[in-house]
């Protein structure tokens, strides 16, 4: 167990990190994420309010629908990365990484425009569940009313899991299909147990609780981010390859003239995937060297499971940062090989 | 509760010895490839290269954390065990057999008495886990 922004949570069970891993990728893995924060928004100026906080377009969204999105400063650097749920025209839920829920909460706080809306941090009611795999939809089924084939990606909608009433959204953080489901702090226990249960957790090809380091290395084969990693408050929206969660065409939010000022005249540097081609595991804050010069840096770099390749992030000069462009690693002295490869590195079949 | 042969020497870094003649063989214990999880990766020395008593001599790489292996007894390594190459989770599966890591000439094989008994190595990974 180890502390997380404050929570206290597993590495691994005991199946290990690779068989969590590749569990999930061939029938299921259970995360309890229950340290995400939440922050409720409710009133007329809801939309308008959200909106000029954040770089994704909240006016897009339909009832029942999610968007990734980032808080982001006056420079269009990160203050997080998020999700928007729109409940209604009058309602929207954000849910915002464990260890800056309070710095968001201060942030939005201090920057929201007025207006008739009241923001409400209900982090400590929520509890989430994130059941991940080809085999989720059909061990969630069993559990629910709800004809979860009738959510589609990137969805959700409101009912009951196991009786409990509960949020159950298409969405993860694992490049597989799955849900995430969120409902009343108290009962996590109950729907956790559950869903083990209803996934024949002890089965060879049952569902596994997995922990923090298979949910490391499932996102980064997905090629996401991962907050103080990919993305920070020293980087921004384009340099961390998120341009198409900045539409700088909808109404004004902080950070757009910096970032419609930095897509004109090009970014400087880039993040990109590499995979590592000599022997070595490439890890974070690394340094990444081209032509013998000392040049980016490593934001997150891992064995890929079931890539069986080792794997990473890095930001590298744009000039660099190209496919198939040869770097090197300093992994503790030594300088290792490594490829600029495409992102991401594990795609789902649909 | 891990294992710990009784015929081993053993360090508070969760090294192993087994002595064969003037050789020491060197690995991790039960308890170390246990907290450490899917070993990945094994970085050894070559042939040659000299150590002295605690010396780093490589490290253990999980998907996690790297962590550094020091060798409990100084001398030179006469032979490393290359199939860790391609198949580090034998560390995991047979740390006291499959997974031994180097053969060391001792340059002073009194040194692995300081070492820690079977008995005194179960105590110390006790106390350690309060």
């Amino acid at each position: 167990m180890v502390d997380f922004g404050g929570w206290d949570m597993p590495v691994q069970y005991p199946a290990g990190t690779i068989e969590e891993h590749l569990r999930t990728r061939r029938h299921a893995g259970l995360f309890d994420v229950s340290h995400m924060g939440e922050i409720d928004v409710q009133g007329e100026d809801a939309i308008a309010i959200v909106n000029y906080l954040v770089s994704n377009d909240v006016a897009k969204l339909i009832d029942g629908q999610a968007q990734y999105s980032a808080l982001t400063t006056p420079k269009g650097t990160v203050v997080d990365d998020l999700l928007v749920y729109r409940f209604s025209e009058n309602h929207l839920l954000l849910v915002v990484n464990a260890g800056t829920t309070e710095k968001d909460w201060d942030w939005i706080t201090a920057h929201r425009k007025d207006g008739a809306a009241e923001l409400k941090n209900v982090s400590s009611e929520y509890c989430q569940l994130a059941l991940q795999g080809p085999d989720a939809v059909g061990i969630l089924q069993k559990l629910t009313g709800l004809a979860l084939a009738d959510i589609k990606y990137y969805h959700f909608t409101e009912g009951q899991v196991d009786g409990v009433p509960a949020i159950v959204s298409r969405t993860g953080y694992t490049g597989e299909d799955g849900f995430e489901v969120y409902a009343a702090a108290d009962k996590a226990e109950q729907i956790w147990n559950k869903l083990l249960d209803a996934g024949n957790y002890g089965s060879d090809t049952g569902v596994l609780p997995c922990g923090l380091a298979a949910r490391n290395t499932l996102r980064l084969e997905a090629g996401l981010a991962l907050y103080g990693h990919e993305i920070d408050e020293n980087t921004t929206l384009l340099e961390a390859n998120l341009g198409w969660i900045c539409k700088l065409n909808k109404s004004d939010f902080i950070g757009r003239d910096a970032l419609a000022r930095q897509k004109e005249i090009g970014v400087r540097r880039r993040l990109v995937g590499f995979e590592v081609t000599e022997r070595g595991i490439a890890r974070d804050e690394q340094e990444v060297v081209i032509n013998a010069e000392r040049v980016g840096r490593v934001t997150s770099g891992s064995p890929a499971p079931y890539l069986k390749k080792n794997i990473g992030m890095a930001y590298v000069p744009s000039e660099s940062a190209s496919e198939g462009q040869e770097i090197q690693i300093d992994v503790r002295g030594k300088l290792v090989g490594a490829q600029i490869v495409k992102t991401p590195f594990y795609k789902r079949q649909k | 509760m891990a294992n710990i042969p009784d015929d081993l020497h053993y360090s508070k870094d969760h090294e192993w010895v087994r002595v064969d003649g003037t050789v020491a063989i060197v690995g991790i214990t039960d308890y170390a490839q246990d907290s450490l999880g899917d070993v990945v990766y094994v970085e050894l020395p070559k042939a040659g290269d000299d150590f002295a008593a605690n010396e780093s001599f490589g490290s253990v790489e999980s998907v996690k954390a790297v962590s550094e292996v020091f060798s409990p007894v100084s001398g030179e390594v006469v032979g490393t065990n290359e199939t860790l190459a391609d198949t580090p989770e034998k560390v995991n599966q047979d740390p006291y057999g499959d997974g031994w890591m180097i053969r060391v000439q001792m340059s002073n094989p009194g040194e692995v008495d300081s070492m820690l008994t079977a008995a005194e190595y179960e105590d110390f990974t006790k106390a350690e886990k309060e």
